[in-house]
C-alpha cells in the first residue's frame, strides 16, 4: 500500500474517505437528528461529534502511516486530511444548492446545511467549516506527537466524557430511582448531556488517574496463594449478591431488559451446545423457543380451554415436546453438512412459525391472535406460595434457570459426551472412524439444545402472559447465533458476555431511537473485525487461532492490522 | 464394503425414510384429491404456473449472488438480500422522474434499460463495498465469523437506506406497454410475467456464459476450485473475488427490477423475503452450481405458486396460501433427504462444507 501512494496522496485519500463517511452519516439523517442531543451541554452536540469524529479517525490513520516522517510533515498530513474532508462537505452543500437533492435524499435539507455552516450565512459558514475541519486534522497530528503517557490520559478522558455524555439520559433514569442519593450526582448532568462542571470533573478524574497509573505495575494486593483463593471467592460472592440485588438497584425498566438478556442467555447456552460444541449450524433455533412457549400456552390457557394446567404441571410436557421436536428435526439432517444444514434448520423455524400463524391450526394455536392468559408460575406450598408476576420477581426465576442450565452445560462440556461433540465438530469423518456414534451424538446435541431453548420459551410465555407468532421471527435465531459467536464460539462465559453485549446494547442504544439498529449492525461488524475469536473465547479456540497466526507470516494485510 | 443391505441401513435411515415417505404420501394424496375435486380449471393452473415461473426467474437472479459467492468463499452472504434491495429502492427515483417527464411511456424499452442499469450499478457498488469492509479482513477467520459480519452489514444497510430515502413505501410508475395481457386461446398471459420470464432466462444464460466461457469466469472457477493453486497460476484471487461479488450484485440489481415488474413497490425491508427464498433456491439446486441455482429457483417458484392449491387444497386446509412458505421448506427437506446436496449438487459438497 505504502509504495502505491505517495504520502500526501495517502493523506488526501484518507481525508476524502472521512468526508465521504460524514456525508453518509448526514444523508442517513443522524447528524440532523442528534443536533439537539448534547454531550456536554451547550458546548458539544452528538451531531457535531459525528461531523468531527470521522475526520479525527481518518486523519489519525493517515498520520500513523506516515509516522516515521518529520513532525512538520505529520502536521501537514493532518491538515491535508482535515481540509479534504471539509472540501467534501462543501461539495455536498454546493451540489445541494444547484439541484434539489431532497427529492431523493430525505435528509439533504436546509437544516443539514445550516448545521454544516454553524447557522451562519452559507458562504461564510462553509469557510468556517473548512477551517474547523483542517484544524481538527492538525490537532489530531498534534495529539499524535504527544508523549505516550499524556496521549493515553487525554484519550481516555475524552472517551469517558463522550461515553458518559451519550449515556447521560440512561444514567439519569437509573440514578433517579435511588432517592436522595441521586442529589449527589445531580450537578454532573444537565437537561441534555453532561454539565460543563461534570465534564471537567470527569476529565480531571479519568485523565489524572490514567496518567498516574501509566507505566506502574499492577499492584497485587495479596501475594499468598491461599489468600488469593479467598479473595477470588470473596469477589465471586460479592458479584453473586450484586446479581441478586440488581433488579432493586436498577428499577423496573432495567429489570425488563435484564429479563430479556436472561432469556437470551438461556437460549444462548443451548445453541452453544449445538453450534459451539457440536458444530452444527442451526439457523432455526427459535423453533424450540416457540414450541416451549406454545406448549405452555396450549396446556395452561383457559381461553383455549383444553387442559387448564398450572405452569409447573405443564412444564415437563413443554420440555418433552421440545425434545421430541429436536429429535424430529435432527433426524433428516443427520447426513447434511454445513450450509445445507443451516437452510433446513432455518426452514424448520419458519415452518413452526407459519403453522402457528395459519388459519388451519387456529382452533388449537390461536392463529394471529395468539394465546392469552397463560398461567404464571407459582412458587411455594399452600399459604406460603407466591405467584411470580412482576419483572423483578421473574428475574429470579430466570436467574435460577440460568444457574441450573449453565451448570448442566459446564458439566456436559467436560463429560465424555462433550468431548465427542467437539470431536465431531473438528472432523466428522475422523470422529466416526474413531468409533463415535455420530447419530446419537448429533441427536443428543439437538435434544439438549431444544431443552434449553424450550425452558426459555416457557418462561417467556409465563412472563408475557400471552404469545403471538410474531414473537418467534427468524430474527430471534439470528440474534442468538450472533450472541454466541460474538461471545466466542463454544465458550460458556462467552454466552453471558455476548448476551449482555448484544441484547443489552440495543436497549442501551434506545437513546438513538430509530437509528439503533444502524449502530447495532455497525457494532456487530466492528466487534467481529476487531476480535474474530469473540469477546471471551474458549481457551482452546484462542490457542488455535493464534497458532495459525503466529508462525507463518501470512500474506500481509495492512487493512487487518491497521484498521 | 461388501455388506448386506441390512448392515448398511441403520435405524436412523429408516426413520428418515419414513419422514420422507410421509411427506411424499401427503403431497400425492393432496394432489389427487385436489384434481378429483375439479375446483380449478386448466386456465387457472396455467396462470399459477406462469406466475411461479416468473417468481422463479427473479429468485434465480438473486440466487446467483449466493451461489457464486458460496462457490468461491464457502460462505453464506447474508447481506445479499440487502444488495438486492438497494438497487430497486434507488432506481425508483429515476423511474418516477422518467414517468413525470413522459419519457417512460414514449420509450418504454429504453427507460426500463436505464432503470435496470442504475439498479444494477447501485447493487454492484453495495456488493463490492460489503466485500471490502465486512468480508475481506476476515478471509482467514473461522467460518461463522463472516456470517455474523454479514448479518451486521445487513442491518446496517437496511437502516442506511431507510435513512436515505425515508421509511415509506415508494410505488413504481406503471408502464403502459406492459399493462394488460395477451390472449392465447383460452388462457391469459400477463405481459409483465412473460417479460420477466424471458428476461430471466436470457440473463441466466448470459451469466452462465460469463462463468463458463469468459476468461474472468474461468479464473473464478479456478479460484473456487483451489485458491492457492490459482494464485500460483497468476490469478489475483482478491480481484476475482471482487469480480464475483460484482457479478452477483449486478444480477441481484437486475433481478430487483424484474421483481418490481411483478410487485411494483420499493421499500427498505423488501429484500428480506426474496433473499431468503433465493438462498433456499440456491441450496435446493445445489449451492455453488449455476444451473442448479436456476433449476432450484424455478422449482421453488412453482412450489410456491402451485403448491398451496395443488397439495393442500385437497386436504381441506383453509387459506392454504398462508402456508406456501412452510410448504416450500417442507419440500426442501423432502428433496434434501433424498439428495443431501441439492438437485444438481456435486457429491463432493458433502465433504467440502
Amino acid at each position: 500500500m505504502q509504495n502505491k501512494y505517495t504520502d500526501w496522496k495517502q493523506a488526501l485519500r484518507s481525508g476524502l474517505l472521512g468526508g465521504a463517511i460524514i456525508v453518509l452519516l448526514s444523508l442517513i439523517g443522524i447528524v440532523t437528528a442528534f443536533n439537539k442531543t448534547f454531550i456536554i451541554t451547550k458546548v458539544l452536540t452528538f451531531g457535531e461529534l459525528l461531523l468531527l469524529g470521522p475526520i479525527i479517525v481518518f486523519s489519525f490513520v493517515a498520520i500513523r502511516k506516515a509516522a516515521t516522517k518529520s513532525p512538520g510533515f505529520l502536521l501537514l498530513t493532518g491538515a491535508i486530511a482535515g481540509l479534504a474532508s471539509g472540501l467534501v462537505l462543501i461539495a455536498l452543500v454546493g451540489v445541494g444548492q444547484l439541484i434539489n437533492l431532497r427529492a431523493m435524499f430525505v435528509n439533504a435539507s436546509d437544516d443539514l446545511y445550516a448545521i454544516y455552516s454553524y447557522n451562519q450565512t452559507l458562504f461564510f459558514g462553509m469557510i468556517l467549516r473548512l477551517a474547523v475541519s483542517g484544524l481538527t486534522g492538525l490537532m489530531t497530528a498534534g495529539f499524535f506527537r504527544l508523549p505516550a503517557r499524556i496521549k493515553q490520559a487525554l484519550g481516555q478522558a475524552l472517551l469517558y466524557i463522550i461515553m458518559m455524555g451519550l449515556m447521560s439520559k440512561l444514567i439519569g433514569t437509573v440514578i433517579a430511582s435511588w432517592g436522595f442519593v441521586s442529589l449527589l450526582f445531580e450537578w454532573m448532568f444537565a437537561r441534555s448531556g453532561l454539565s460543563i462542571v461534570g465534564a471537567v470533573v470527569i476529565f480531571l478524574l479519568v485523565g489524572g488517574l490514567t496518567y498516574w497509573r501509566y507505566g506502574r505495575p499492577k499492584a497485587r494486593l495479596v501475594r499468598d496463594p491461599k489468600k488469593q483463593q479467598l479473595v477470588r471467592w470473596g469477589t465471586l460472592g460479592g458479584l453473586g449478591i450484586l446479581i441478586l440485588l440488581l433488579p432493586s438497584i436498577l428499577g423496573m425498566w432495567f429489570s425488563e431488559i435484564l429479563d430479556n438478556v436472561g432469556l437470551f442467555i438461556l437460549m444462548g447456552l443451548g445453541l452453544n451446545i449445538v453450534v459451539g460444541f457440536a458444530g452444527l449450524l442451526d439457523l432455526g433455533y427459535v423453533a424450540f423457543y416457540a414450541i416451549g412457549a406454545y406448549t405452555i400456552g396450549v396446556l395452561t390457557s383457559p381461553e383455549l380451554g383444553f387442559f387448564n394446567m398450572t405452569f409447573w404441571q405443564a412444564f415437563p410436557f413443554a420440555i418433552l415436546v421440545a425434545v421430541a421436536a429436536g429429535i424430529l428435526l435432527g433426524l433428516p439432517i443427520l447426513k447434511m453438512r454445513g450450509d445445507y444444514l443451516a437452510i433446513v434448520t432455518l426452514g424448520f423455524g419458519e415452518i413452526i412459525r407459519l403453522l402457528a400463524l395459519s388459519d388451519w391450526l387456529k382452533p388449537w394455536l390461536g392463529g394471529t391472535q395468539g394465546i392469552q392468559r397463560i398461567a404464571k408460575p407459582v412458587i411455594g406450598i399452600g399459604n406460603f406460595s407466591i405467584q411470580l408476576e412482576s419483572q423483578q420477581q421473574l428475574y429470579y426465576l430466570i436467574l435460577a434457570g440460568i444457574v441450573i442450565v449453565a451448570f448442566i452445560a459446564i458439566r456436559l462440556r467436560d463429560s465424555r459426551l462433550g468431548r465427542t461433540w467437539m470431536a465431531l465438530r473438528e472432523d466428522e469423518d475422523v470422529a466416526v472412524a474413531m468409533g463415535i456414534n455420530h447419530v446419537a451424538t448429533k441427536l443428543t446435541a439437538f435434544a439438549m439444545g431444544a431443552i434449553f431453548s424450550g425452558i426459555g420459551g416457557t418462561i417467556f410465555a409465563a412472563k408475557l402472559g400471552s404469545i403471538y407468532p410474531s414473537s418467534f421471527m427468524f430474527l430471534v435465531s439470528i440474534n442468538i447465533l450472533s450472541l454466541i459467536i460474538v461471545g466466542g464460539m463454544g465458550s460458556i462465559p462467552g454466552v453471558f458476555v455476548g448476551a449482555l453485549a448484544l441484547m443489552g446494547l440495543p436497549e442501551v442504544l434506545r437513546e438513538f431511537a430509530e437509528y439503533r439498529y444502524l449502530f447495532y449492525g455497525a457494532a456487530l461488524v466492528a466487534m467481529m473485525l476487531a476480535k474474530p475469536e469473540g469477546l471471551w473465547p474458549e481457551a482452546r479456540h484462542k490457542l488455535e487461532l493464534h497458532e495459525a497466526e503466529a508462525p507463518p507470516p501470512q500474506e500481509s494485510e495492512p487493512a487487518a492490522t491497521s484498521a | 464394503m461388501f455388506r448386506t443391505w441390512r448392515q448398511r441401513v441403520t435405524f436412523s435411515d429408516i426413520m428418515v425414510w419414513i419422514i420422507g415417505l410421509a411427506i411424499g404420501v401427503v403431497v400425492v394424496w393432496g394432489t389427487i384429491s385436489t384434481i378429483q375435486s375439479g375446483k380449478y380449471s386448466a386456465e387457472s393452473w396455467f396462470d399459477l404456473i406462469v406466475k411461479g415461473l416468473a417468481l422463479g426467474g427473479v429468485y434465480a437472479l438473486i440466487a446467483m449472488g449466493y451461489t457464486l459467492v458460496y462457490g468461491i468463499l464457502r460462505m453464506i452472504n447474508f447481506a445479499h438480500s440487502e444488495v438486492f434491495m438497494s438497487g430497486p429502492v434507488t432506481a425508483v427515483f429515476l423511474a418516477n422522474a422518467l414517468a413525470a417527464s413522459g419519457f417512460l411511456n414514449k420509450q418504454p424499452l429504453l427507460s426500463i434499460l436505464a432503470i435496470a442499469l442504475l439498479s444494477m450499478l447501485v447493487s454492484m457498488t453495495v456488493a463490492i463495498l460489503v466485500e471490502r469492509i465486512a468480508y475481506r479482513p476476515l478471509r482467514n477467520a473461522p467460518r461463522l465469523v463472516p456470517l455474523i459480519t454479514a448479518i451486521g452489514a445487513s442491518f446496517f444497510l437496511q437502516y442506511t437506506f431507510r435513512g436515505f430515502y425515508g421509511s415509506g413505501f415508494q410505488a413504481y410508475p406503471t408502464i403502459d406497454a406492459l399493462a394488460g395481457s395477451w390472449k392465447i386461446g383460452t388462457v391469459q398471459l400477463y405481459k409483465t410475467q412473460a417479460v420477466v420470464i424471458m428476461a430471466a432466462i436470457v440473463l441466466m444464460f448470459l451469466l452462465y456464459a460469463i462463468v463458463m466461457w469468459s476468461k474472468l469466469g474461468k479464473a473464478m472457477r479456478a479460484v473456487s476450485e483451489d485458491r492457492e493453486a490459482a494464485a500460483l497460476m497468476g490469478i489475483d484471487a482478491d480481484k476475482i473475488i471482487v469480480f464475483t461479488f460484482a457479478l452477483g450484485g449486478a444480477a441481484a440489481g437486475i433481478g430487483g427490477i424484474l421483481y418490481i415488474l411483478l410487485f411494483p413497490i420499493a421499500h427498505f425491508y423488501m429484500g428480506f423475503i426474496p433473499g431468503l427464498k433465493a438462498f433456499t433456491a440456491a441450496v435446493l439446486g445445489g449451492i455453488g452450481n449455476v444451473p442448479g441455482a436456476f433449476l432450484g429457483s424455478m422449482v421453488l417458484g412453482l412450489i410456491e405458486s402451485l403448491g398451496p392449491n395443488l397439495f393442500l387444497d385437497g386436504l381441506g386446509i383453509p387459506n392454504a396460501s398462508q402456508l406456501k412458505d412452510a410448504l416450500a421448506f417442507i419440500i426442501l427437506v423432502f428433496i434434501l433427504i433424498f439428495r443431501p446436496s441439492g438437485i444438481l449438487g456435486e457429491r463432493t459438497a458433502q465433504t467440502k462444507a
